[in-house]
Order: C-alpha cells, then structure tokens, then sequence
C-alpha cells in the first residue's frame, strides 16, 4: 500500500518532468545536432561549443534585455555563434593549430567575451516582462496541455526546420564538399575542393546552431551564465552517440541523413530523459557533470567492448587451444 | 600539354634528413602521350606526379599545362587540369558517401560550387550508363557507400571519376599496385581503354617493367631526382625488360637492386 502510494507519486512527478524534460532535451538537441555536423561529418573534435552556447545565450538575452525583438536575438545569437566558429577555423586553417586545440583556445578566449557582455557572471530576464519564445515556466503541467503542449510544440518546429534545412543544405553542391572533406580530404582536393574553406564553413555553421541553441536556452531557462557552456561538448556528444545507437537498432540499414539529424535530437531528450530519472532516484545535482561524461564513457564503449569480444586474442587462444585438442596431428589429413 | 622545365624539390631542407627529391626534372608532353614513369625507391617518380598535381609547392623551376604556369596555383586550383588516381584504393574517393554521389563530386571537378543540388537526376542516368561500361555491376549499386567496395572496384571508380571530366592531364600513381595480379591487369586494361577512347595525356608511375613496356607510347626512367632516360614510338616498342635493366646501369653507374621491380620482372601484364 506505502510502496503504491510511493510509486504513484514518483510517476505523477516524472509525468510533471515530462514536458520540460523534452523542451530542454530538443533545445540541447540543436546543440547537439551543431556538434553532429563537426564530430561526425567533418570529423572534427571541436571544442569550441563549450563558449559558443554561452555566447548565443549571452547575446540573446542581452539584446531582449534592451527591447530588441526575440527572433532578430535570436539571428544575432546565431551570428555571433558562427563568429565563434569562425575563429576555430581560421586558427586552424590559417595558423596550423590543431583542431582540438584551436577549440580549447576560442573557447577559453570566448569565456572572457561573454563576461563583458553580460557585464556580470549571470543575468536574469523574466517571461513576465518580455515576450520570450520559450520559457521553462509555461511548461508546468498544472498550467494546462494547452500551454505547455505549444511550448514543446515549438521546439519540436524548430527542430524540424533546421533539420529540413540542413537536409537540404548537405544535399547541395557545396554541402557535398563539406561531407568530402570530413571524410577524405586528399579525395577532396583531388577533385578541386578548397578543404580549408569547407573545414571552416562547417565550423561556422556549426557553433551557429550551437549559438542559436544557447539564445533558446537563456529564454528557456531565464538567465544566462558564464558557466552555461561548461560541459557542453560532453552533453552534445552524448546526444549524437545516443541517437546514433538508438538510429541505428530502430532504422538498420534505413538509417539517412535527416533520420540521423532527428535521432541527434532525440538523443538530447534521452540524455535529459534519464538525467530526470536518476535525479528522481536521489543523484544529487552536484554530481550532474559526472553523470554526463559516465553515459558518454558507456554509450562510447559499449559498441567497442562489444566488437572486441566478438574478435579477441582471448577467444583466439582458446579457439587456437581447442583445435588442437580436437584436431591433434590429422591436421593436415 | 604538359611541361615540367628544371623542377627542384628538397625535402625537410637544412635538417639531418634532407632528401634532394627532385634534381631539376625536365620533359616536355605532347597532347596524346602517355607516358609510363619506371625507376628505383626515392628515384623521384611519385614525388614528380605530385610535384604536377600541387600536393605542395615546388622549390624552383616550372610546371606549365596548356600554356600556362600553374607552380603557383594550389592543389585544389590544380585539380581542375588534372585526373588523378592513386596507389592506396582508399585515397581516390570518399568511403561515406555514395558511388552516385562521388562521381558527382567528380563531375564537378574545376568548376565553381554553389548551392544547387549536389546530383541532379539526369547525371543519375549518365553515371548509371558509365558504370556499366566498367562491367562491375555497379550500375546497380548506386546508392551503395564506396566503403562497401573492393579495392579494385574502388580504383576502376577513382579511374572513372577521375576522367569523368575530360582532365588535361591524367596522373596515374602505380594505381594498380595495391590489387591482386588479376585485378591490376584488368583497371590496367581500363586505364588503356580510357585514356585511348578520350585521347588522354597520361603519366602511370609502375614498378613493373614489363607493364611500362607495354602501355603508353613513351617511357622515362628516373634515378636520384634525374629523368635518366626518355625513349618513345618504335624505340620504346622494341625494348625488353633486360634493356631496361641494362639502361639502368649503364645510365646511372650501378645495378638495378629494387626488390619489387626485380621480382615483377617476368610478370606479364
């Protein structure tokens, strides 16, 4: 009877989540659908996301702040992402630094950036005073299917639009010579693609997701932080393996380029998915940061621990042992 | 056609390894010619089909293809002139994409990339009747991903791809030494069939002498950075692989002692 009532609790608690747990899933969803294009089609590790998300973010709600219209924020936040982009890429291509570090370099540098244009560590924006696309606070249950239905509604348009332009963006002439350089770029200048200038145009549109995402998430959750960006390569990641693991046992050999895009999406729901029902266990959100990089580990390792016991030396001792137990000296016979 | 006057090239230059890769390499290419390229390990064959294709900047001298100097145009801006194909079947095309999609990449080569559709449906059409003429039965595989191809498949497409638009100069890197015997006679024989029906200017860089014999209508053989032997028509026709041999030594003071080329000796192709 307790255990019942216990358990019908935590549901109707987890049901209360549901919403904002799919809101802020498919809000890091762009992010991570930004990290898509660099991690796994330009096979680029780009770590510059850990700033560039807390650029959009800071940008946006600065210039709501100061009366200026949620969508022309959120263009702006978009831009100053690809900005970002566009400094990884050219210390990269220009000054030979390597990719990662090139990254660390901007985002480190971007840290400061968005201090000055918050002008302090934080800043908040109420839905009550401004007119905000998304805000965490339209999403409790209590307010009615209505509300948060639309409001959940809306990341899922957004999603759907940039993943419908992306699919088209990747399927042209130019989106083609990014795919090429990502996979063999000797290939790709071989057929007269200019590598750099795809390796930073990828970079560019990329960080401008991500940025993008930031701008949504400071409205979302109605502040932005320097620290907002901290870990977020790791939560982009998690989403991309998770979809990708996910995409590839629901589609099998289906598995395209926009299911891709919309499999990233919905790993970002699953990371906040299981992040909600872990909290609900009793994880204590100190330890959220741990979590993250914990389901990257085992969603990265499980398909290589998986792959490796299929070919071992261990199983190769013991089939070798085995056969010459069986066979003795008739093997050439 | 092609031009090379007094190409040098050094390698990590004022360091402990220093390599002289190219000694002032000259030949000039008439339109038509294909030209089989043999010599020893470091002779500098490789390194002069690179040197041509831009893979990075020569030292001194210069590289002229249809009238005009292209020592300064890097390898992307090169590659609009230039087919190439190269030893490693995994380099010449991208393992995640489609079979359509890279001869689409191909088609596209030296021209001017926007936004419009990567492959359109009537190219669907002329790639499908390009691929049958391979005989692979990739026609059928269109939309397969290059990665599931043979390395044999994959260089008979780079051959394809790299032809689709007629290059001026098509650079054939020992394209076939990476195949089983029986896979390189057969993209040996395509290479021919192709370069012979575009009227292709080719250079193929072998290891083995009888196949550079065989093919084209004109031979250089390279040691030390040097073409030290350039012989074309009837000459080339009549040579034997222990002319070449012969050649070898007389031109460069010692003995043949590569291995590979040795061994491929009396391997007929």
């Amino acid at each position: 009877m307790n255990l019942l009532a216990i358990l019908q609790s935590e549901l109707t608690q987890f049901g209360n989540a549901l919403p904002g747990v799919i809101s802020q899933g498919l809000i890091w969803g762009i992010m991570a659908i930004g990290v898509y294009i660099t991690y796994k089609i330009l096979d680029f590790p780009d770590l510059t996301v850990d700033g560039s998300i807390g650029t959009g973010g800071a940008v946006a709600l600065m210039l709501i702040l100061n009366g200026v219209p949620v969508w022309i924020a959120l263009i702006a936040a978009f831009a100053a992402g690809c900005l970002a982009g566009l400094v990884t890429g050219l210390l990269n291509t220009l000054l030979g630094i390597p990719g990662i570090l090139a990254g660390i370099l901007t985002q480190i540098a971007l840290y400061s950036v968005n201090l000055a244009i918050l002008g302090s560590a934080n800043k908040s924006i109420s839905v009550d005073k401004f007119p905000l696309l998304l805000s965490s606070r339209r999403v409790a249950v209590s307010g009615g299917f209505a509300v948060f239905g639309w409001e959940v509604g809306k990341c899922v348009l957004i999603v759907a639009v940039l993943t419908a332009v992306l699919y088209w963006f990747f399927g042209t002439e130019y989106g083609f010579t990014i795919r090429a350089t990502g996979c063999n770029s000797n290939m790709a200048r071989a057929q007269g693609i200019n590598t750099k200038k795809s390796t930073v145009i990828a970079l560019v549109l990329s960080n401008g997701l991500v940025g993008l995402s930031g701008g949504l998430l400071a409205q979302y959750q109605g502040f932005a932080d320097v620290n907002m960006g901290r870990g977020a390569i790791v939560i982009g990641l998690a989403a991309v393996i998770i979809g990708e693991v996910l995409g590839s046992a629901i589609m099998g050999k289906r598995f395209n380029f926009v299911a891709r895009l919309a499999f990233t999406a919905t790993g970002g729901i699953i990371y906040y998915l299981v992040l909600q029902i872990v909290m609900q266990i009793g994880l204590d959100s100190t330890y959220n940061k741990l979590f993250s990089a914990i389901v990257v580990v085992i969603f990265l390792a499980v398909p290589y621990i998986r792959n490796a016991a299929k070919t071992s030396y261990g199983r190769a001792a013991k089939n070798a042992a085995s056969r010459a137990i069986g066979k003795g000296d008739s093997e050439d016979a | 056609m092609l031009e090379l006057i007094d190409v040098k090239k050094t390698f990590n230059a004022g360091t402990i390894n220093e390599k002289k890769a190219l000694n002032g390499v000259s030949i000039k290419l008439d339109e038509g010619d294909f030209v089989t390229i043999i010599g020893g390990n470091g002779a500098g064959k490789s390194t002069t089909l690179n040197a041509v294709a831009g893979v990075w900047p020569i030292d001194s001298g210069a590289i002229i293809i249809n009238g005009k100097n292209v020592a300064g145009l890097p390898e992307h801006k090169r590659a609009a002139f230039i087919g190439r194909v190269f030893q490693d079947p995994m380099t010449g095309t991208a393992a995640t994409m489609e079979i359509q999609e890279n001869l689409a990449l191909a088609k596209r080569r030296g021209n001017p990339r926007g936004l419009s559709w990567g492959i359109k449906r009537a190219e669907r059409e002329e790639y499908h009747e390009l691929l049958k003429m391979l005989d692979l039965g990739l026609e059928d595989r269109m939309t397969s991903k290059v990665g599931l191809l043979s390395g044999g498949q994959r260089q008979a497409l780079t051959l394809l791809m790299a032809t689709l638009k007629k290059p001026d100069i098509l650079l054939l890197d020992e394209h076939t030494a990476a195949l089983d015997p029986k896979t390189a006679a057969k993209v040996l024989e395509l290479s021919d069939k192709i370069i012979e029906e575009n009227h292709l200017t080719a250079m193929m860089v072998t290891h083995n002498m009888s196949a550079a014999i065989k093919h084209g209508n004109r031979l250089i053989m390279m040691n030390g950075g040097h073409i030290i032997y350039d012989v074309k028509g009837e000459e080339k026709k009549n040579l034997t692989v222990d002319m070449l041999l012969e050649k070898f030594e007389e031109a460069s003071g010692m003995a043949l002692s590569n291995d590979r080329m040795l061994l491929s000796k009396h391997n007929d192709m």
